[in-house]
This record gives structure tokens, sequence and C-alpha cells, in this order.
């Protein structure tokens, strides 16, 4: 080997031997982020699992930590969540349709763009306050279920928005053109072509928003949640005609992360525990509904390509 | 010929059942589209209207540099500094952890891992975020707080330390997706070249292609950064509720967030003056995350276009 050859030689063995020491600290720095999402995960387990059993999931609030239970809160967070879906599953798909398929370059179509981009910046507890503002005292909408389903509605809005447009944009022009050119309108292709095909996305998208919104904690304080009720809204069906009952919607409330809140602020170590096992509940919760949209991504994503 | 005719006959109904319902369907979703822009004038509008009389008996110059906040004394004062600064240091120290971590993240995701690798670890980050941040307070307060205890003697149970590294460590996905996209629009090119020249993937990832997505990786940490400041479970839990001006990150105190929180689980009158308080803080948490926003988009726009 000449001298050349040799200095060379060394020069790029040193740049290998750099590449693998960096590839190991990137590695490291994944590691560090599994180890803090293991240890959270463990710390909650380990804390609540003494309390986590169906009395828990059965009992209402009380005084003696031991007693108490999340029955009122989760069946809180479900209700909430069903006006959360809503409101924000129709709104948030047509806005998406609109922007995609209809929307012509303008000023119009900029200041929509302009007005999601914002609002998917808002610190989620601004609209908490806007809610207090608009929907609990300015419509006269009270602490109520159907004012947190609202506000929540509200903040993933433009999350559904943006997956509907994602999803919309991932379906060929050709299918679009095909459908067209047989003397399709617009509106036609849309409802019978286009939406079909991206609805995994949609599906997708609203999933991860809906298990946002279970989680948020912040606006739903500030519209005025309960910490400790200990009764349950009015049954949505009844035996007798009409048989649908919406008075559940202007019920005040309760939701899980405001329950897992609560506890932890009390003093009494007790109550840790039983933030802790709602915190299980909760995470379990939203870990479920992120492995539904991962599963229908995925399944999409297979079938797309074979 | 009589049937053509009548299908003649028809055609003209048709034709207008359809536009009308092409039309129908347009305006509906063009409805349904400027709801977010009714959503966005009224966040504006509200925290506006709702703060104007506080304004009126607090006065703007005491809001902005009075050093106390103390709504409930008697004298009440209502200096938004001692938030402020709170809310700042959370930021900051946030940014400690999540700018290094998230950006080397990126640069490992973009340039050193395999396909298979960033299956598993772009799955796991968005896990990281879409965990209730509720229970990252729990995890600041009972896990991060007694452990920083250990290393820090005399560390109070309530501090901006934990809280911030908790954040720091929950806003790393933002960092990480943002920065990787920007490193992965850097053209092949430059890589090549870099290669060519008898770089290592390293020196290649740190010399030339993260300079080129410089614009890309400083927006990602201001947007990351808004985030940050506009947290709230984990400061409301882990630190503290007490608003006092603060340097130190030993210190226990209340954010723009916590505040707002606090207030508002007392069930407060409408038209008091406390009421109209959380506008006025809300108001200035908007308009602060706003900024770093707007500053955030304009840097990739104004210098997105540079590198390209």
């Amino acid at each position: 080997m000449n001298p050349q050859a040799h200095v060379h030689h060394r020069i790029l063995h040193g740049e290998h031997r750099r590449d693998a020491v960096f590839a190991l600290v990137g590695l490291l720095v994944m590691l560090v982020i599994m180890w803090v999402l293991a240890a959270l995960f463990v710390r909650l387990v380990v804390d609540g699992a003494g309390h986590l059993d169906l009395a828990f999931l059965l009992s209402y609030p009380s005084r003696h930590a031991d007693q108490a239970g999340i029955l009122a809160a989760w069946v809180g967070s479900i209700l909430v969540l069903l006006v959360t879906a809503f409101a924000a599953v129709p709104l948030g798909v047509a806005a998406g349709i609109y922007l995609e398929e209809y929307a012509q370059r303008g000023r119009w179509s900029s200041m929509l763009e302009i007005s999601i981009g914002n609002l998917a910046g808002v610190p989620s507890i601004v609209y908490g306050l806007l809610a207090l503002g608009l929907l609990v005292q300015g419509m006269h909408l009270g602490q109520s279920i159907l004012s947190a389903g609202l506000t929540l509605a509200m903040l993933i809005l433009p999350m559904v928005i943006v997956s509907t447009r994602e999803a919309l944009r991932s379906v060929s022009v050709d299918l679009r053109e095909a459908s067209l050119a047989l003397g399709a309108s617009r509106w036609q292709t849309v409802w019978h072509h286009v939406l079909p095909q991206a609805m995994p996305g949609i599906l997708t998208g609203v999933i991860l928003g809906l298990s946002r919104a279970i989680g948020e904690t912040a606006p739903v304080i500030v519209i005025g949640a309960l910490s400790f009720l200990s009764f349950l809204p009015a049954a949505p069906i009844s035996a007798t005609p009409p048989f649908v009952n919406l008075d559940w919607l202007y019920s005040p409330f309760t939701v899980l992360p405001i329950q897992v809140f609560h506890w932890i602020s009390r003093p009494n170590p007790d109550f840790h525990a039983n933030a802790a096992a709602a915190g299980v509940v909760l995470v379990v919760l939203n870990l479920a509904m992120n492995a539904v949209a991962l599963f229908i991504r995925q399944r999409a994503r297979r079938r797309q390509f074979g | 010929m009589s049937a053509s005719r009548g299908k003649h006959h028809d055609r003209p109904a048709f034709l207008a059942r359809r536009r009308r319902r092409e039309r129908w369907a347009e305006s509906a979703l063009g409805a349904a589209a400027s709801v977010v822009v009714l959503i966005a004038l009224g966040i504006l509008l509200t925290l506006l209207s709702e703060s104007l009389p506080f304004f009126r008996v607090v006065g703007l110059w005491d809001f902005l540099f009075d050093t106390e906040w103390t709504p409930l004394f008697e004298r009440a004062h209502f200096g938004i500094l001692p938030l402020l600064s709170a809310t700042l240091l959370t930021g900051l120290l946030a940014m400690l952890v999540a700018v290094p971590l998230g950006v080397l993240t990126a640069v490992w995701l973009s340039e050193f891992a395999s396909m298979r690798t960033r299956e598993w670890a772009k799955p796991a980050l968005e896990l990281l975020s879409s965990i209730p941040t509720v229970v990252f307070g729990y995890f600041a307060l009972l896990f991060v707080t007694p452990l920083l205890q250990q290393l820090i003697p005399g560390l109070p149970t309530f501090n901006l330390l934990a809280p911030s590294l908790v954040i720091g460590l929950m806003i790393v996905p933002y960092v990480s997706s943002l920065s990787e996209d920007a490193l992965r629009a850097v053209p092949m090119d430059l890589r090549e070249a870099a290669f060519s020249m008898g770089a290592g993937r390293w020196r290649a990832a740190l010399w030339v292609v993260l300079p080129a997505a410089a614009s890309g990786v400083t927006a990602s940490a201001v947007l990351a950064l808004s985030r940050a400041l506009g947290e709230t479970m984990v400061v409301a839990i882990a630190a503290g509720q007490q608003a006092r001006l603060v340097f130190d990150p030993r210190d226990g105190a209340a954010t723009l967030t916590t505040y707002i929180a606090q207030v508002a689980m007392g069930d407060v009158p409408r038209h008091s003056l406390a009421y109209q308080s959380l506008f006025a803080v809300g108001l200035s948490l908007f308009l602060l995350t706003l900024a770093f926003n707007v500053l955030g988009y304009w840097i990739r726009h104004r210098f997105g276009e540079l590198s390209r």
C-alpha cells in the first residue's frame, strides 16, 4: 500500500468509527425516551394496581380514598366524547372536503388556511376561555356536558380538517378524472368515489382527534367541570315515548382527567393511588384508541399496495 | 322518435335538479369551512371583550410593569410579570431538553436509521405526544421531583425544574417530526457531494445537511416553544400555585396557565374582577404563543425558500 492510500484508509476508517458512535448516540436518545415512557407507565401501574378493580369502576367519588371510584368520570367522558364526535366529525370532514375539492385560490381560502394554522397552535386552555365566555355565559349553555363536548370539538376541529385533507389528497387524480369524464358531477365524484377511498385516512384522523379530546384537562377545568359528582346524568334513552331524552346534555359533569387532577391535588397521599388507578384507565383508553387508528391505517396501506 | 323526444324533455329538468344539488352541496361545505374562521375570530373577540373591563380598572401600565400578582389581597396587585417569568423560565428549560434531544432524534431518524428502525421508532415518538398531559403531571410530581430531590438537597415539593424537564420530554416529538421533515427535504446531491469528498455520514449530517435545513429546524424549535408555554396541567400539578417573580428553577411558581386553571376551578361570578382577570391573562398567553407561532412560520417560509 502506498503512503497516500494508507492515509486515505485511516481517514475513512476514522469516519466510519465516528459514524458508528453517532448512530449509537441516536439510539441512546431513543432509548432514553423509551425509558421515560416505560418509567411513567410502570410507575402508574405500580401505584394504581391496588385500587384497580370492578368496584373502582362502579363507585362514585368519596371522602374515603379506598371507597372512591370513577363511575361518574368515565360515564362523563363517554358522553362528552359523544357530543364532540357529533359536532367535530361532520364539520371537520365537510370543511376538509371544501378546502381540498372546492375552494379556489384566493383571499377567502388563504384566510381559511391561516385560521386553521393558527387554531392548531392556540393553547388548549384558551379554548376553555372561549367556551367560558361564549358558550357557558354568552349562550347560557351552563357548565354542562354540551358545553364541554362543543369545547373539545372546537379544539380537535383543526386536526380533523387537516387529516381529512391529507386523506383526500392521497386519492389519485385519475379516479377523479375518470369519474368526471363519465359525466359525474363534482359532488357525485366526491361522494361516490373520492370519499370512500379516503375513508380509512379520515377515520384514522378522527380517532386520533378523539383520543386527544378524551385526555384534555385544561379547557374542561376552565368551563367548570365538577371534581366531586355523585350522580349520573339522565339516561339518554327512556322506556316511554319519546324514548330519546336529551336532558343529559345540560347535566353537570366530570371527566376522567379531571378526576385524576383532583385526586393528585389532594394532600393526602392515599388519594394519589386513586389518581394513578384512574390514570391507568385513561392511558389504556388512549392507547386503545391509538391502536385502533394505527390498525386502520396499516390495513388500508396494505390493501392499497397489495 | 317519441322516445328520444321524451328523453330530451327529461334532460333539462334532470340537469337543473343536479345543478341545484351541486350548488347546495358546495354552499353547505363552504359554510362548514367558515366555522373555522368564526372560531378564530371568536377567540380573539371573546378574549378582548371580556378583558377590556379589566384593563379599565387595572390599567395597562400596572398590568405590564407591576412586579406583584396578588388578586386576592385587600390591596390587589395585577402585575403580569411574576406569571410571565414562571412561564418563560419553564419554556426555556423545556427547550434545553427538547431541542438537543429532538434534533438528535431527527438527524438520527433521517440520516442513520434504517426503514425497519424507523417503523418502530416513529410510533414510539407519537405515543409520547398522545399520552394525556395530566398523566405527565402525575409523573412530574410523584416521580421526577422525588428523583431530583435526591440529587438537589432542599428542593421543595413544588418546583419549576421537574415540570420543565417533563414538558421538555413531552415536546420532543414536535421538534423531531418537523426537523426530520426539514432534513429530508435537503436534496440528495448535497449529501452525495459530501460523501464523494470523503465525509462520513456523521460529517455530512452535521456539517452539510443540518446547516442546509437550519431554517426548518429552528422553526420546529420555535413552534415547540410555543407549545411549552401553553402547557397547563404539568405545571398546575407540579410547579405550585404561588405567583411570584422567579429566576431560580428550583423555586415553585404559578405560570399564566396555572393561574387560569386555579381561578377557574373556584366558581368565579361573572363580571367580577377575578373573572375578567382570567381573560386578561388568557389574552396575554394567546398573544405570547401567537407571536412564537408566527415567528416559526415566518422563519420556515422566509428562509426555507433560500435553501431550495
